[in-house]
């Protein structure tokens, strides 16, 4: 049984920092079709397109039959855990600062046998469920865990270190003004979360849902415009070092192309919000997360950011706004390197059109802010990088998987 | 065991001769080329020669990197008309001993110098740890970082669950090979082992314990492989080898390591050597964790698999025991020397049957049987082999 996590006392400031570090996150190039898998939380393993034999670890050519055709594919993730030891001496620094560490192999009912991370609540001949995570490095790792979920497993050190789990962490959602800043902070406080600052820009300003967001458990409303790179660092100066979790919920929608735009007024605006907006959330807040990303039950752990599915692929509609959340996506491939030093992931969330006032004309499926914000969480306890949520999120990355090409002609419609 | 008749060509006429071992020290700021260097030096100053009548050179090293054995021709002056490089790990001594007798016989050489050697920096060994293999870059380093300490202790602890073997009896492994060592001047551990200062010993990766890992350090093995013929000319004493097995990444269907390529080989070893367990006055095994050398017992036919406890309970291992085993204590007290852990067995084996063992004699040893593994690229040790040897006539 995991033991539940204790609500992590005030620190003691003159107590050490652990410094985060990383495990060894080098991988070859067909190891990391394990990478894209754990980021979007699937359990796959190459699977030989001649002759079917499940393959681990990853290779170029099957064991079988040599063929160079191994596509990764989704697999029974289930098998009996064999043996089992606790590391208790380790060459690796990460590691050294973690020790007792237990590992296991497991081997899998389709066949291959893994060497994975073990959840306190596996035993030796048992059954077990693999789950593919990514560690601090970013790189793809197998974790065992019980067949069936027990309780508190979601506090097990082990599986701590591989997700961005909200309970007993302390968020900051970056505008509460909208109807998806406030669901989030409404899931967060379900979520467990210590704290859940919420940032208003011009507090004065009455807006809907004020009044709700403010009875919300553990809710602190702070100022914050992040258009305004003083407001920004202020809080990060006042509240960074004691935020774990930022989650981007700051947005600027408009319908609308490139040329109906009169001017670029409109579009300045969009990027000032999505793409200097998360620039200057990533200057004031980055250092210090990244330093505090070991920093033992409430580290540092992820930066969310709310993405328009229509990053990946313009969508004309909305064409500008399309691409301010492209340039927003491509900031956070930039930061989701620079954050790895200290342990620190960067979460995408993509979804398409929500149940809000600026979709007011586009039809269904829409996806409401309650079912984005429980997504987030799942994402964080699942301790995802890529997440795709709604129905037109997903037919997006499915079509674009296939023919990026073709999806560019049916968003022109 | 049941085996067909061979239909290898013997090894008439090879000798193996000039044992050589340049003593270990912990951490080395030299290189791996120094450490090859003097095995060089030490074997053509015992055998006589100028290092230009070295036609033929083996190497096997982890740290000689980013050189191979070809840089090292230049470095050390030498120009031999056969050139092998065996990184094979605890294997290198097999194999390198199977090429180059092949080569003497063929006439493609006539002096092969056979050597392994590699440094110990203060932090090496983590470097080679980290970057072993592609399956251990991908598989295996990311998961506690362990090392083969890991790695073996699962193996370990699936044998232990599977076939009753308790830590006594690994314990049992450990503290004979220490009394071997006793006599050996440059065995890294000096002081006797007794088998309660092994079961109380600090756990490293359970089931493995501190006595159960071999010392990370520094040195070099050695030896020359040449005619018989030349043996004699040189008055140098030699061995014979009556027969040899090599196997790689054999049974990869088990999920776990119970067995080495040792099991798919062994009728063809005794019935190519033409001896019987019973014939073999002492044994070397590789020794990199004593559960190896269980499966080494069994899978070679002194018992049957799953019996090694049993057979290790029943015999005194010590040189002057009923089952002489790792007669200069082996990599677990001398000290793992990288590559040159898989010649280790090997020359003390050559320094047995030549009556010049650096430790205590095995008494009236004529014919042993060196066994050597290596290379844990993912999961398991992928190389085997072994060789029965003989006192020349």
């Amino acid at each position: 049984m995991t033991e539940p996590l204790a609500r992590p006392r005030r620190k003691d400031p003159l107590k050490k920092t652990r410094l985060p570090l990383n495990p060894q996150g080098a991988r070859s190039r067909a190891a990391h079709g394990l990478t894209a898998a754990a980021a979007e939380g699937r359990f796959v393993l190459q699977s030989c397109a001649d002759c079917s034999a499940v393959v681990y670890p990853p290779r170029d050519a099957c064991p079988v039959c040599l063929s160079p055709r191994l596509p990764y594919k989704d697999v029974d993730a289930r098998g009996v855990l064999l043996a089992e030891t606790t590391v208790r001496s380790s060459t690796d620094p990460y590691f050294r600062e973690r020790t007792p560490w237990r590992i296991g192999t497991v081997k899998l009912d389709a066949g291959p046998v893994l060497v994975a991370h073990l959840h306190g609540d596996t035993k030796e001949g048992g059954r077990v469920r693999l789950g593919l995570k990514l560690d601090k490095s970013g790189a793809p790792v197998a974790i065992a865990l019980p067949e069936q979920d027990t309780p508190h497993m979601g506090d097990d050190p082990q599986l701590r270190e591989l997700t961005c789990d909200p309970k007993f962490r302390r968020v900051l959602i970056t505008d509460g003004r909208t109807a998806v800043g406030q669901a989030m902070a409404k899931a967060f406080s379900e979520a467990g979360s210590s704290i859940i600052f919420v940032g208003i820009a011009d507090a004065w300003k009455p807006f809907p849902g004020m009044d709700a967001l403010r009875g919300i458990e553990r809710v602190e409303i702070i100022p914050l415009d992040i258009t305004d790179s003083e407001s920004v660092l202020e809080q990060a100066e006042q509240n960074g070092g004691r935020i774990d979790i930022i989650v981007n919920t700051a947005e600027h929608i408009r319908a609308g192309g490139i040329i109906e735009r009169r001017g670029i007024n409109i579009a300045r605006e969009e990027m000032d919000v999505r793409y200097f907006g998360l620039m200057r959330l990533a200057q004031a807040f980055g250092p210090g997360m990244r330093f505090r990303g070991a920093d033992g039950v409430n580290s540092a752990t992820a930066i969310v950011n709310l993405l328009s599915v229509y990053a990946l692929m313009n969508w004309p509609t909305y064409g500008a706004h399309s691409a301010a959340e492209a340039a927003c996506l491509s900031a956070t491939q930039s930061l989701r390197a620079e954050l790895r030093s200290g342990g620190v992931r960067m979460v995408n969330v993509f979804f398409g059109p929500l149940e809000t006032e600026w979709f007011q004309t586009v039809p269904p499926p829409k996806v409401a802010p309650a079912v984005l914000a429980r997504a987030v969480i799942e994402a964080l306890k699942k301790g995802l990088e890529d997440v795709f949520v709604g129905d037109v999120a997903e037919d997006v990355r499915l079509r674009l998987a296939v023919n990026p090409k073709a999806l560019e002609r049916e968003l022109a419609g | 065991m049941t085996s067909t008749p061979s239909r290898r060509k013997a090894y008439d006429g090879v000798a193996l001769c000039a044992p050589v071992t340049v003593p270990y020290r912990r951490y080395s700021t030299n290189s791996a080329h120094w450490w090859i260097g003097r095995a060089l030096q030490a074997l053509t100053k015992q055998a006589g020669l100028q290092p230009t009548d070295l036609d033929g050179l083996s190497v096997s090293s982890f740290t000689v990197g980013p050189d191979t054995a070809i840089g090292l021709t230049q470095h050390f002056g030498l120009t031999p008309r056969w050139l092998d490089h065996v990184p094979f790990g605890g294997a290198s001594g097999m194999v390198g001993l199977r090429r180059a007798a092949r080569a003497v016989q063929a006439g493609d050489a006539d002096i092969v110098a056979c050597v392994a050697g590699d440094t110990n920096h203060v932090d090496s060994f983590r470097k080679t740890l980290a970057t072993f293999s592609r399956f251990a870059q991908d598989a295996v380093y990311p998961y506690g970082s362990g090392g083969a300490n890991a790695s073996f202790a699962l193996i370990a602890k699936n044998y232990m669950n599977t076939y009753g073997a308790r830590r006594e009896d690994f314990g049992k492994i450990c503290v004979a090979q220490r009394d071997n060592a006793m006599g050996v001047p440059h065995a890294l551990m000096k002081k006797a082992l007794t088998l309660d200062e092994y079961m109380a010993a600090r756990p490293i990766s359970d089931p493995i314990h501190l006595f159960d890992c071999v010392m990370p350090c520094a040195g070099a093995e050695a030896f020359l492989v040449c005619s018989e013929q030349t043996a004699r000319s040189l008055e140098l004493k030699s061995v014979r080898v009556l027969s040899t097995i090599e196997r790689h990444n054999a049974f990869p269907g088990d999920p776990i390591q119970v067995r080495g390529g040792w099991a798919m080989d062994a009728g063809e070893l005794w019935s190519m050597a033409g001896v019987k367990p019973d014939d073999i006055d002492f044994v070397e095994t590789y020794d990199d964790y004593p559960v190896i050398t269980m499966m080494q017992l069994e899978d070679l036919g002194f018992c049957k698999k799953g019996e090694a406890a049993d057979f290790v309970r029943s015999h005194t291992l010590t040189n002057n025991g009923t089952f002489p085993h790792n007669t200069c204590g082996g990599q677990l007290s001398v000290g793992q020397a990288g590559a040159a852990g898989g010649y280790l067995g090997l020359v003390e084996a050559l320094r047995q049957l030549t009556d010049a063992p650096l430790g205590t004699h095995v008494p009236d040893a004529r014919i042993g049987l060196v066994s050597g593994f290596g290379m844990i690229n993912y999961d398991r040790g992928l190389a085997s082999g072994a060789a029965i040897l003989a006192r020349a006539a």
